[in-house]
């Protein structure tokens, strides 16, 4: 793998990105502009944002970016640009990385921003430690990003990577934390929601837990982000039958 | 062309099935160093399945093809097959000098090599234009300034000229012609008829089979007519 053409790659995603200003709006603004409206909701029942706040800074990365991610690399295919690469000295792994690394430091800004608006104008006055919510915010939109890679190496058209984009993120929603405490799950539905990347992004922002726990979390996180990538490098074909 | 280690393009017995249909059956020619082919055939006759075959980007069903004597699809072939798709295939979120500036570097080129392309399509004066903004000649001639970087051994070039006025079709196939003198392989498809007379060879597929691999004149000769067109329709139909 050549990090010069990963790092190529990463260039002409982020000038892409740089042409269509709304995209860039989603990516970034988005997600902070989400938070603030709950903020600004929940203003008549104090301490409710400062719990439910920080569990939607690992919720909202993961949704935005794996949606504009998986509709990058989809039009890429459709467009026949992903054809033409496969005809060049790109290789898959080189292509993934590339869209990896752009949209890993656009998680970087976006969770930089959400955090330090929530704990500056939200007023956020969460237990748990900054640094840690914007890691979490970080890998939660590394999440999505490296599902989104995985989705459009299998989906055959944006249409089917648009059906599948409710499968994978509602019911994630529904069981990671944010309704009911995974705790309060029946046993069968919270041994499925603890593997979820989800729960874990929004366990990893739970304050008054164990090293380990975070650990754990952090781990799960990280440990669904490889192998997504390494399932959406692997699973891209260069030939089509 | 009996050298069979000059050659460009290898191609024995390539059959290819998609979705339990026979696209392309059957299938054998060589092309030389030097060569300019047109590729004719009706909609639907297997024009772009078998550019795709030649580039390793088609899966296979059996026989053989090889490339500048490698196996179609080795990774040695990246980067040596110019190709430019029937659809446009470029960013359309970027500008035309990034578009080839993205392409040059993952072949490793000089800058220069980005303007030498550019003057080739006439394309200069739109360097700093979004793709998204040419019209669509524009877009097709962007399209075949990527598959010209680097001059590349082999072009595949899936209807480069559609959408095109006479003046810039007649200075592109003129290009394609100097390219061919100069020792690259030409293969081009084609819908335009009169444009047949290009090359110095015409592979005319019907159904997926290679009805015809010989000069334009013997086109004319063996259908026994004067216009391309008329001989297009005659060897079709199989009334020749
Ligand atoms: N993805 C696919 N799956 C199944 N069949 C396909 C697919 N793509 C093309 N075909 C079929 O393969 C045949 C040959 O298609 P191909 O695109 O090679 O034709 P063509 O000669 O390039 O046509 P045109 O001049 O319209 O571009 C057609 O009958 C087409 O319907
Ligand atoms: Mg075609």
């Amino acid at each position: 793998m050549s990090l010069r053409r990963a790092l190529l790659t990463t260039r002409r995603i982020l000038q892409q990105l740089r042409h269509d200003p709304r995209t860039i709006g989603l990516l970034l603004l988005v997600p902070s502009a989400l938070v603030g409206l709950l903020a600004w909701s929940l203003t008549n029942d104090p301490g409710a944002f400062d719990s439910i706040g920080p569990r939607l800074l690992g919720v909202f990365p993961l949704v935005v970016m794996f949606l504009v991610t998986s509709v990058i690399t989809l039009r890429e295919r459709s467009v026949g640009t992903l054809e033409r690469l496969f005809t060049l000295p790109l290789t898959k792994a080189e292509f993934v990385a590339g869209y990896a690394i752009a949209f890993g430091a656009l998680a970087i800004v976006q969770s930089f921003l959400v955090s330090v608006l929530s704990y500056t104008w939200y007023g956020l006055a969460h237990q748990g430690v900054p640094w840690r919510i914007s890691v979490v915010a970080l890998c939660a939109g590394l999440l999505g990003t490296a599902f989104g890679l995985a989705l459009s190496a299998t989906a055959h058209s944006e249409f089917q990577a648009v059906q599948f984009m409710p499968a994978f993120i509602l019911p994630q929603l529904l069981l990671c934390g944010l309704i009911l405490p995974v705790s309060q799950l029946p046993s069968a539905l919270r041994l499925l929601a603890d593997v979820l990347p989800m729960t874990a992004a929004v366990h990893a922002i739970a304050p008054f837990q164990s090293n380990w726990y975070y650990v754990s979390q952090f781990a799960i996180m990280v440990g669904y982000i490889l192998v997504a990538l390494i399932v959406g490098a692997t699973t891209l074909r260069r030939t089509t039958k | 062309m009996e050298a069979s280690s000059q050659s460009t393009f290898e191609v024995d017995d390539l059959r290819v099935e998609r979705q339990g249909n026979e696209i392309l059956r059957s299938i054998s020619f060589r092309a030389a160093p030097g060569e300019l082919i047109g590729l004719l055939g009706p909609s639907g006759s297997g024009k772009t399945t078998l550019m795709r075959s030649l580039l390793g980007v088609q899966a296979l069903t059996s026989g053989s093809v090889k490339v500048l004597q490698s196996a179609v699809g080795s990774a040695s072939l990246r980067g040596r097959i110019g190709y430019m798709a029937q659809g446009s295939a470029i960013y359309l979120d970027l500008t035309v000098e990034e578009n080839l500036e993205y392409f040059a570097g993952v072949l490793r080129l000089a800058a220069m090599e980005v303007e030498r392309v550019m003057a080739v399509v006439a394309l200069t004066s739109f360097a700093g234009r979004l793709a998204s903004s040419l019209s669509g000649g524009e877009q097709t001639r962007l399209s075949l300034a990527i598959a010209l970087l680097g001059s590349p051994p082999a072009l595949i070039l899936d209807e480069p000229t559609v959408g095109l006025d006479p003046i810039l079709r007649r200075d592109l196939w003129r290009t394609f012609e100097e390219l061919a003198r100069a020792g690259t392989t030409v293969l081009v498809s084609s819908h335009v008829l009169d444009e047949a007379a290009h090359c110095a060879r015409l592979l005319l597929l019907r159904n997926g089979a290679l009805l015809f691999d010989d000069s334009p004149a013997q086109l004319l000769a063996a259908a026994g007519a004067t216009s391309y067109d008329v001989a297009f329709e005659r060897l079709i139909e199989g009334v020749a």
